[in-house]
């Protein structure tokens, strides 16, 4: 082999993803790219999601055809130069390396998994991926929401860094008791957690919620915090859905949940029949009702958002980006609007509250450059 | 989370719910077990297993061992629930349902109505459902349809270790008399279940499988042979939707009925037998709201209606299997007026 090939290959997102069905190729054979370009659409169990180009190339094969489900890591395509003799690729493709079942078992077991952490008096779960010298990241989900919300974004950004994701209080693998939910809480929790890994100075993304947290938290521990990416984020207006806000905290049955969970996306096809069971199993769980309704009481009371973090912001020495979907139907977009002027804004088309996903590559390569920048 | 067998979740939703809630008890046939053999109480734990441990913890005013008298258990139960105790009373064959349906049937399933609605009786009814063990026609009856047809009684017929755990856990915060059907060939089955307590409500079927062309609806055990079908089906180009209502009292029509209106053709798969059945009550259903979606008619795969066989090969033949299903499906996809 004289020139260099790579694979492309069945990514995992998520803590439960197993293996993934090329739904559509949107690139064909012999058609060369630029990165950022869309090359395939994959569907798991949970999500449907697009594979963008990491790098420049041209798709020189495309072994898994559409309708073919594989194992993660499994062999989609193969990526090179367009000048490359078909005998290299055929050698490139029979030399690959799919995964031994037994293999895969010991991958499995060596697979990232989350922890939890005894602080201030709290149980707190993370998942802490990466490693290198690179400035770590943590990561800050939104309300009802948990470390799953980054399965496009964690992996990609923890290359040359770790990358830490967290449970809030009250969410996901987090104990539920949240006293009164309130911003004061909920930040001492982020602070202790912080406090008691030592990461060092971090730069801190956070979305919705987690968003205003971090403008909180880089407000209060300034030496901590290297830069923020707030997507959508509370705190910069009162507005704020009451009917997704009520009707997530109220949804017992399917079909509530899933008329309240497709107001956070612009395309209602991203939530799937899986999605709506797993926020009804988190949902059945002891204890998050209750923590869900006073965290939605001591933030958004009466439908209006009760937390500012404008001033925290304008105080903050550190950049600060703002990413938003355009059709956020839960907190509008005008917000924006509310930053310091030395915040960069991204507004993404076709997107609504979870740009993070609904467009995760772009957002990764926004976060991505931002930071290395 | 875990992966736990049936058996074990059973027994956490017990454990959980009796150190959440004083008031819950554990009434029946050898609940503690070995009483009066050299292993001491607890030796045997039930003869199902499921409450094995529970007298250690709780002692016996909580874990309550009867003599063979299920009058006697049900009329308790009845009696403790109205008084305030959430009795989980445990029928050890539903078989047996004969000698205290006066308790279930005339008592607990109308204290609520007869008092004006001034008492409540939550009490749980465990009891064990199903053929396959050539047990014979006493002890391999599965008459979930016969607690169903009765208004005041709520009943429960999970198919997997998650919904045995949350279900049950609901029946025993249920202020009404929940009769709560295990299969007595599933008690190993396992899947991942949350440590955490949590209940799932009532009347929400669980959407198995999502398909466009022939709905299926089936309980309990069958859920899982009809998985099987549709796997087969899948290969030759028919898309199943399998619902598992959960409850049969409430029976949650609505998903029922949507997927029909969808797929426009219906199976039933029913353990027990055909005549007054849940697959003659859902396939009434269906007729009844869904007739214009109707594009074939309605099948059912069930036991027919005999007792059930003693002999291994006879019972086979009894209990609805794949191929069964497998063919109905066919017939109804490929029916033409």
């Amino acid at each position: 082999m004289n020139a260099p090939l790579t694979a492309i290959t069945m990514p995992k997102w998520g803590l439960t993803m197993t293996e993934g069905k090329v739904v559509a190729w949107l690139r064909n054979a012999g058609v060369s790219f630029a990165p950022g370009d869309e090359l395939l659409e994959i569907e798991t169990s949970k999500i449907t999601n697009v594979v963008e180009a990491e790098a420049p190339g041209t798709l020189l094969r495309v072994v898994a055809p559409e309708g073919a489900t594989l194992p993660i890591g499994g062999l989609l395509a193969v990526v090179g130069s367009a000048d490359v003799p078909a005998a290299d690729i055929d050698a490139f493709v029979s030399g690959f390396v799919v995964a031994e079942p037994d293999e895969a078992v010991a991958e499995t077991a060596e697979a990232p998994a989350p922890h939890m952490l005894d602080v201030a008096g709290t149980r707190l779960r993370y998942l802490d991926i990466g490693s290198g010298a690179g400035v770590p990241m943590l990561l800050l989900h939104g309300f009802g929401a948990d470390l799953n919300t980054w399965m496009f974004n964690q992996p990609a950004w923890a290359e040359g860094r770790r990358v830490i994701a967290l449970d809030l209080p009250g969410h996901g693998g987090s104990a539920r008791d949240v006293g009164t939910g309130d911003a004061e809480t909920l930040r001492q929790a982020v602070e202790a957690f912080v406090a008691a890994r030592d990461f060092g100075p971090m730069h801190v993304v956070g979305h919705s919620l987690g968003g205003a947290l971090a403008a909180l938290l880089a407000a209060r521990k300034p030496d901590l915090v290297r830069s923020l990416t707030l997507i959508a984020p509370a705190g910069l207006g009162t507005e704020i859905n009451a009917t997704f806000i009520e009707g997530f905290v109220r949804a017992a049955r399917r079909k509530d949940a899933a008329e309240v969970l497709q107001l956070l996306v612009h395309d209602p096809a991203l939530v799937s029949r899986t999605m709506v069971e797993d926020v009804l199993r988190f949902k059945r769980l002891d204890g998050v009702a209750d923590a869900l309704a006073a965290i939605a009481q001591a933030w958004f009371a009466g439908g209006q958002q009760q937390v500012s973090v404008a001033a925290d912001l304008a105080r903050a020495n550190i950049p600060v980006q703002l990413i938003w979907g355009r059709e956020d139907r839960i907190v509008p977009v005008a917000h924006a609007q509310a930053a310091p002027a030395q915040v960069v804004t991204h507004v993404l088309n076709d997107a609504g509250h979870l740009p993070h996903m609904e467009k995760s590559g772009e957002v990764n390569r926004l976060i991505r450059r931002f930071v290395e920048g | 989370m875990t992966v736990k067998t049936i058996r074990q979740a059973l027994h956490e939703a017990l454990e959980q719910e009796m150190r959440r809630d004083p008031r819950v008890v554990v009434i029946g046939e050898d609940v503690s077990g070995g009483a009066g053999t050299e292993g001491g109480r607890d030796a045997a734990g039930g003869v199902l297993g499921v409450t094995k441990g529970l007298i250690k913890e709780f002692g016996e005013t909580r874990v309550i061992d009867t003599p063979i008298t299920e009058s006697a258990i049900m009329g308790a139960a009845a009696g403790a629930a109205v008084t305030g105790l959430r009795p989980v009373a445990e029928l050890m064959f539903s078989d047996f349902l004969g000698v205290c349906f006066d308790q279930i049937f005339n008592q607990a399933a109308k204290f609520r109505y007869m008092f004006g609605g001034k008492a409540k009786t939550p009490m749980v009814i465990r009891t064990m459902v199903g053929a396959g063990r050539s047990a014979a026609a006493q002890h391999s009856q599965s008459p979930y349809h016969i607690f169903t047809s009765v208004p005041g009684l709520k009943v429960v017929v999970p198919s997997n270790a998650y919904d045995a755990k949350g279900l049950l856990i609901q029946a025993i915060r249920d202020d009404d008399p929940v009769i709560f059907c295990e299969h007595k060939l599933m008690y190993d089955l396992k899947t991942e279940v949350p440590d955490e307590p949590y209940a799932i409500p009532f009347g929400e079927a669980n959407v198995v499988r999502d398909g466009d062309d022939v709905t299926i609806v089936a309980l309990a055990r069958m859920v899982h042979y009809a998985t099987e079908a549709a796997d087969t089906l899948e290969a030759e180009g028919i898309e199943c939707e399998i619902i598992d209502p959960r409850t049969t009292s409430p029976l949650d029509e609505d998903t029922i009925l949507e997927s029909v209106e969808r797929t426009g053709r219906l199976v039933v798969v029913d353990e027990a037998t055909p005549r007054c059945s849940m697959a003659t009550d859902i396939a009434a259903l269906v007729a009844d709201r869904a007739f214009a979606a109707l594009k074939a008619p309605v099948r059912r795969v069930t036991a027919p209606h005999t007792p059930v066989p003693f002999a291994p090969s006879l019972e086979k033949l009894y209990i609805p299997d794949k191929e069964r299903i497998a063919a109905a499906v066919r017939d109804v996809y490929g029916y033409a007026r």
